[in-house]
């Protein structure tokens, strides 16, 4: 069926006017057809014998299709696909998307700028107020919050008590020697996460004592045969972790609008390092054995004074830990690091008389541990929960070793 | 005035040798024209086709009174126009038939061969937009001092159209180098040219408005094609100014690939392609004169056979590659429009 | 260095080409006795004889297809179309021949030519000789387009355009033809697909071309003396090619755009612009990128009804003051 027009795509055979087994000379009339805009008359381009015929007369085939076949004729081409080079120049130049959605989970739009500051910058949009129009978040308002502390954010109507400004807390000290501190980008960003985590988490505390003389005799053992020396921190981070495992709804964070329940425990270690603080992850730490765990923290430790860790290496995990026991503090509440769900302050372990089973006074190596929890993820019987399960984890630590 | 188509006299003003040429190039634009409506058949040659069948004797008559240096313009109706200009045929077939060995590597088609080595300077798809163009080629020869002639075919449609007349307009004015040929196959596309026409020669009837003398030939006889061919060039090449020339011709297929020209009257196309057609008057002609049959056999064999060949290649050629879509948009050879 | 007007810069931009090189030709309609309709070519028919710088019929398409002709054999000639409107009578060697003779041709076909020709309005000519239609000829692939701002761009821009290989419309503007710039002595040539900075600032980037851009220079020093806006004017000349460097350079800076155009809105010169600024270098804006353009009306002749279309200071001054949120 030949091409008849640009935008024809198929034809009917009107009239064959050779049969099967007639002899063809090219050019003689084989059959008419007739599309949508015309009717011509199809002559044979080969000489041989018309073998056979595939659309009849009056039937519709699409142009291309083979209509009959002359015997001794007929031609078949195959045609090579092309190969595709690419010229060098390039008209259009999308870049990638990587900065985010232009409206927030709580509903605040944000210019494209304002996205990709705050996102090399490492600015929480959720926690900003935009100065444009609907509360729309524009670029300075991510370079307000990447400074000094920016103005607070509420979720509530009533504005926030307004801290002093710089110039008053240095007119106020004026008559008085001070040196001048100007702040760096850590302590900045410890101001201003701290902060945030104190005037927008409902923190609640629960302490309880952990005994430590089994753990301790068992570390004494275990020291003795493992070339590096486990820490009580070690035990602490694993045990834990295992406490939230097995109090999964406190493995979590609360994410605005939803809650984030993880399946591994990845347990931030606070970690001081000269002029601040730094919080490096350990990744599952519930499945990691106690030499690794302890391998791993000094590692961490080392880079983080160093302040050679990577981002991913201090970013994550539900739930952190504080130790500051070997600074001889009893007993403290931690600030939790948001985005996290909890912390748990260790103290430092001291001998304590204690009643006995049979009602002498006796004396323990105990610590007074306290965890911080965040209200809108942790309540209060999960965060009993949690503890009790540490202590258990710590009084009988034996499973800690498997 | 008009000349009244001239019978072929006495040929003696042309050599055998000549004879024996424009009768090879008329063979060879009948046979690869009809190569070319086979191939379309068998849906090698996509798109749209304009044939020539049936003119053959306008375009080798011109063709041959030419020298090499000079210049020809056609329309979309090129096929004949461009071979006989020497341009070999497997490279037009291949252009036709969208291969990499075509002449424009299939990026113009049918209706835009051109061969700037042989003179074809384009065959144009805008009716008329090439007369004003012709004129620029023939500026630059006056200009420069050259020799050269420019040649500008078009059809009798063309006459109609506001290019036609501001390229005569100028030419005449400017006194340019130009021979102008309109080829009368009594159709603009689909509908007789007097029914769409105010005067009834649609190009030699407008030769007076532009001072020039009104011309008309029989184009289906090569020898009186080729005679008025050579005094235009002359008249042209000496500073005489332009020509209009208007030559009777008759196509034997549709305007293009779409029509089957089923608006002609019957028997018109039985007469043309009888008593009309220039390949079998020339023939009759060059054996009264003397010529052997077995001449004219072996011509036309060797004719046949270099179709078969030609068509043998473009069938084994492939197709261009992707990488041509984006040449040649700009003299640095591509297409960056920005930094 | 001289102090030349605009149309006293076009002679001088044709003069220094076609001494240069003597297949240099000229052609249009009362170019040579008449020195132009618009003064713009006075004295090259003195110069240059009557040879070079030629006198046409009312033929647009001959003009431009003889020009076609002459450029695809061997001169380099430059036609005038005498109004930019005019460009629609001859649309078919602007969309149809030249721009696409040396691609269907597989290179063989070249057509180094340039077409001037008086553009935009403010000369109170009406709707069919007041038009600004650059973006009909930047939307055809296989086009150069040229629209300078000053005399000295004039020169420059006229020299690399006949220079360059490939069919330039070179676009002058018909307010300008009247005014002073310094023009540098000796032989000036200027590069096309270069968008030049002609005002450097903080808060915002302004794209102009042609009359615009003085139109944007002057608003932008009354944004910064009355409103403390402080806008980098980018004076884009070269509409093909394209400095999208510069342009996307200015935006990446300041963070906001705009654009000033003549033409009527859709389809305008600053649409595409626009785009590809939305698509890379998004993530540059702190706010939507605005265009000020004529409203898409035809043209009207009375002086108080084309100064209230086309884009005027005050509205320049006022579109930005109001979107910088001041």
């Amino acid at each position: 069926m030949p091409q008849l027009g640009e935008t024809v795509t198929e034809g009917k055979i009107t009239v064959w006017f050779k049969s099967v087994g007639d002899a063809v000379q090219p050019g003689e009339n084989l059959f008419e057809i007739e599309t949508d805009k015309t009717s011509m008359e199809v002559p044979a381009t080969t000489a041989g014998t018309l073998a056979e015929i595939r659309v009849r007369q009056g039937e519709v085939a699409p142009v291309s299709a083979v209509v009959a076949v002359i015997a001794d004729g007929g031609i078949s081409i195959s045609v090579a696909r092309p190969s595709v080079r690419l010229e060098g120049f390039r008209e259009v130049r999308t870049p990638d998307r990587r900065y985010g959605p232009a409206k927030l989970s709580n509903g605040v739009t944000v210019s494209p700028l304002a996205r990709r500051m705050a996102v090399e910058a490492g600015v929480d949009l959720t926690r900003l107020k935009g100065s444009g129009p609907h509360g729309r978040i524009h670029a300075h308002d991510v370079k307000a919050a990447m400074t000094a502390a920016p103005a607070p954010v509420t979720m509530s109507a009533p504005a926030a008590i307004q801290a002093p400004g710089s110039d008053a807390v240095r007119s106020l000290y004026k008559e008085v020697p001070f040196e001048e501190i100007p702040l760096d980008a850590m302590r900045r960003t410890i101001a201003r996460r701290l902060m945030e985590a104190k005037q927008t988490i409902p923190h609640f505390y629960v302490s309880t004592d952990v005994a430590l003389d089994r753990l301790l005799a068992l570390r004494e053992g275990a020291n003795l045969a493992l070339a590096a020396k486990l820490s009580i921190n070690d035990f602490a981070i694993k045990a834990f972790a295992l406490a939230l495992k097995s109090v999964p709804s406190a493995n979590a964070v609360w994410a605005g609008d939803s809650i984030l329940r993880f399946k591994h425990a990845d347990i931030g270690v606070a970690v001081a390092i000269e002029g601040g603080l730094l919080t490096p992850v350990i990744r599952k730490a519930e499945s990691k054995s106690l030499a690794a765990i302890s391998a791993e923290m000094k590692d961490l430790a080392t880079r983080a004074r160093e302040r050679r860790l990577q981002p991913q290496e201090y970013q994550g995990g539900a739930a952190s830990i504080s130790n500051l026991g070997m600074h001889g503090v009893r007993e403290f509440a931690a600030i939790i690091n948001p985005p996290q769900s909890s912390i748990l302050a260790i103290g430092a372990a001291q001998r304590c008389p204690t009643e006995g089973s049979n009602g002498a006074i006796h004396f323990v190596t105990q610590m007074t541990v306290t965890l911080s929890c965040d209200h809108r993820v942790v309540d209060g019987v999960l965060g009993a929960q949690v503890l009790a399960a540490f202590k258990g984890a710590m009084e009988e630590p034996a499973p800690l070793f498997a | 005035m008009a000349s009244r188509p001239t019978k072929a006299a006495v040929i003696d003003d042309i050599s055998t040798e000549l004879r024996l040429r424009m009768y090879r190039v008329q063979f060879e634009l009948r046979e690869c024209e009809q190569r070319a409506y086979d191939l379309f058949l068998q849906n090698l040659v996509k798109g749209t086709s304009h044939l020539s069948l049936g003119q053959e004797a306008v375009a080798a008559g011109f063709a041959s009174a030419m020298e090499p240096g000079d210049l020809t313009f056609c329309t979309y109706r090129g096929h004949a126009h461009t071979l006989a200009r020497g341009v070999p045929m497997d490279k037009v077939l291949g252009e036709l038939m969208g291969r990499d060995n075509g002449l424009l590597r299939g990026k113009g088609g049918s209706m835009h061969l051109t061969s700037v080595d042989h003179g074809v300077m384009g065959s144009y798809a805008i009716v008329g937009a090439h007369i004003p163009i012709a004129c620029g080629a023939a500026w630059r020869a006056q200009y420069k001092g050259a020799k050269d002639v420019t040649v500008c075919f078009f059809g009798d449609g063309t006459t109609n159209i506001g290019a036609f007349h501001e390229g005569l307009n100028l030419a005449v004015i400017w006194k340019l180098p130009v021979v102008f040929v309109c080829e009368n196959n009594l159709y603009m596309e689909y509908t007789p040219i007097g029914d769409v026409t105010a005067v009834a020669d649609p190009a030699a009837g407008r030769a007076s408005a532009y001072g020039l003398e009104s011309i008309v030939v029989d184009g289906q006889d090569v020898d009186v094609v080729y005679r008025t061919a050579r005094a235009a060039y002359d008249k042209a090449r000496s500073g005489g100014g332009p020509s209009l020339i208007e030559c009777r011709t008759y196509r034997y297929s549709g305007h293009s690939r779409a029509d089957p020209a089923k608006y002609r009257p019957e028997g018109e196309l039985d007469f043309w392609r009888g008593k009309r057609d220039p390949i079998r008057i020339y023939r009759e002609r060059l054996l009264a004169s003397g010529i052997d049959e077995s001449t004219l056999a072996e011509i036309e064999d060797v004719v046949h056979r270099r179709v078969d060949e030609a068509t043998e290649i473009c069938k084994a050629a492939l197709p261009p590659s992707a990488d041509l879509l984006y040449t040649d948009v700009y003299a640095d050879g591509g297409w960056a429009w920005r930094n | 260095m001289a102090e030349l007007t605009y149309r006293d810069a076009v002679a001088r931009g044709i003069a220094q080409e076609m001494e240069r090189d003597p297949d240099v030709v000229f052609l249009g309609e009362d170019i040579a006795k008449a020195g132009g309709v618009f003064k713009s070519t006075v004295g090259l028919l003195d110069k240059f004889g009557p040879l070079r710088v030629r006198d046409t019929p009312i033929s647009e398409q001959a003009i431009l297809g003889a020009a076609m002709g002459a450029a695809m054999t061997g001169l380099k000639p430059i036609a005038e179309i005498m109004f930019s409107d005019f460009i629609a009578v001859c649309f078919d060697y602007f969309a149809n021949q030249m721009a696409k003779s040396r691609y269907m041709t597989n290179g063989q076909v070249k057509c180094p030519l340039v077409v001037r020709t008086a553009n935009g309005g403010g000369v109170r000519f009406g709707a069919q000789h007041s038009q600004s239609v650059e973006n009909w000829c930047m939307m055809i692939p296989g086009l150069k387009v040229v629209a300078p701002s000053s005399p000295a761009d004039v020169v420059g821009l006229l020299a690399a355009s006949v220079r360059d290989p490939d069919p330039v419309i070179f676009f002058e503007h018909k307010s300008l033809y009247p005014v002073k710039g310094e023009v540098p002595d000796g032989e000036i040539v200027d590069e096309l697909g270069v968008a030049k900075i002609v005002r450097p600032g903080r808060d915002a980037t302004i794209l102009a071309l042609a009359l615009m851009v003085p139109r944007a220079v002057a608003a932008a020093d009354k944004l910064r003396a009355e409103y403390g806006i402080d806008c980098e004017v980018v004076d884009v000349r070269s509409l093909v090619p394209l400095d999208t460097q510069t342009i996307l350079g200015s935006v990446a800076r300041t963070h906001s755009v705009f654009t000033v155009e003549e033409n009527p809105r859709l389809c305008g010169w600053g649409a595409e612009l626009v785009s590809i600024i939305a698509d890379e270098a998004f993530y540059d804006l702190d706010g939507p990128p605005v265009r000020i353009t004529t409203p898409h009306i035809p043209l009207p002749a009375t002086d108080v009804l084309e100064d209230k279309a086309m884009p005027s200071v005050d509205r320049i001054v006022e579109t930005i003051r109001r979107a910088m949120g001041s």
